[in-house]
């Protein structure tokens, strides 16, 4: 990998960050296509643990990106990764919040969130479907059972704090019952 | 109103939300922004969380970044970034570090295969908080939830990179919602 790799995959990052509107969920999937189909830097299976893994920690989603980074490459992979998605949005923010405070009921914002919002669940929908092909190929019954538990279950009591279904995950998967 | 004394005070207080926050930040945010701070009175917070919602990036964070901006400039940016994602991304790594360090153990292997589970549960529920506001959207349920599918085919199935499928499906969206919008 050399120092055009990451300035390619930072770049597709940047890319990233300017339609991650609302947050990281719905750029897992392109996250995914990026590391594991374009680039073959993780395995399937190495992508659902590091988003695993990230989810279980403290601080804000986005810092599932730094993780996958970090197992894709090591260091540089972390900043091309995380410095790619927080850049541009953290400079749009920075130019244009006060610009976007005063027309935030104008006809053009109001139109790009309305507009954003099908694409956004079906941007999400696509994460889930990425995360979870690689287990589920495999047929095994109980795991189909453990992922509509949990997300019946979250959305049934948003209160429950995540680290508890991924407790309840990593138990039922250490005994091989998942 | 009091206002944060400093980039340093601004980064440790978005350090200790961050630390909150197992997955529902939002509500830690309200709190230490709101209540703890008063930095905000519940409007502002809500008319920052609108804004921050419209622009892309982190909700949160683009919410905290606009509070800093607007105490401290370009600093206020720094302290935010620095606040929210250093202590956490270490913590994120060094777990990683020590699950990876035993990753040969299939006790460990099978607690990971658990988590990616319930990770892609955890995803598949928070579809639901999107699913709502569709169905009164002002482009009709029925556009929403075809684009909404579509997205999801042209992602998940066909591997269309993701700009592509924003141009197509968030421009049809975005089309579809200036139109319903005439004043």
């Amino acid at each position: 990998m050399s120092g055009l790799d990451f300035l390619h995959l930072s770049a597709q990052f940047a890319l990233l960050s300017l339609l991650s509107v609302g947050g990281v969920s719905a750029i897992l999937a392109d996250t995914q296509r990026l590391l594991v189909v374009e680039r073959g830097w993780l395995s399937d299976a190495g992508f659902a643990q590091g988003v695993a893994l990230g989810q279980a920690m403290p601080g804000p989603n986005i810092l599932v990106v730094a993780v996958l980074g970090w197992m894709a490459a090591g260091p540089l992979g972390l900043l091309a990764c995380l410095g790619g998605v927080m850049l541009p949005s953290t400079l749009l923010v920075w130019r244009f919040s006060a610009w976007a405070r005063r027309n935030r009921h104008s006809r053009g914002l109001r139109a790009f969130q309305l507009g954003a919002a099908p694409l956004v669940l079906g941007l999400t929908l696509a994460g889930c479907v990425v995360l979870a092909r690689p287990y589920l190929t495999e047929g095994l019954w109980l795991g189909f059972a453990l992922l509509a538990v949990v997300a019946v279950g979250s959305a049934w009591r948003p209160k429950v704090p995540p680290l508890v279904w991924l407790a309840l995950g990593a138990g039922l998967g250490a005994l091989g019952w998942v | 109103m009091k206002a944060p004394r400093s980039p340093w005070h601004l980064a440790r207080v978005c350090n200790r939300l961050a630390l909150q926050g197992f997955g529902g930040i939002l509500a830690v945010a309200r709190h230490e922004f709101v209540e703890r701070e008063q930095w905000l009175d519940d409007d502002e917070f809500l008319e920052l969380l609108g804004t921050a919602q419209v622009l892309p990036g982190p909700n949160v964070i683009n919410l905290a970044l606009m509070l800093g901006e607007r105490h401290f400039g370009w600093r206020g940016i720094v302290a935010v970034l620095a606040g929210m994602l250093l202590v956490p991304g270490v913590l994120s790594l060094a777990l990683m570090g020590v699950v990876l360090a035993h990753v040969h153990h299939p006790a460990v292997q099978g607690a990971l295969r658990g988590m990616g589970l319930v990770a892609a549960g955890l995803l598949l529920g928070t579809c639901w908080k999107l699913i709502a506001p569709l169905r009164r959207s002002a482009i009709g349920p029925a556009w929403a939830f075809g684009l909404a599918l579509a997205a999801l085919a042209l992602s998940a199935v066909w591997r269309w990179p993701l700009g592509w499928v924003v141009l197509g499906v968030g421009g049809v969206g975005m089309a579809l919602a200036w139109r319903r919008l005439a004043p």
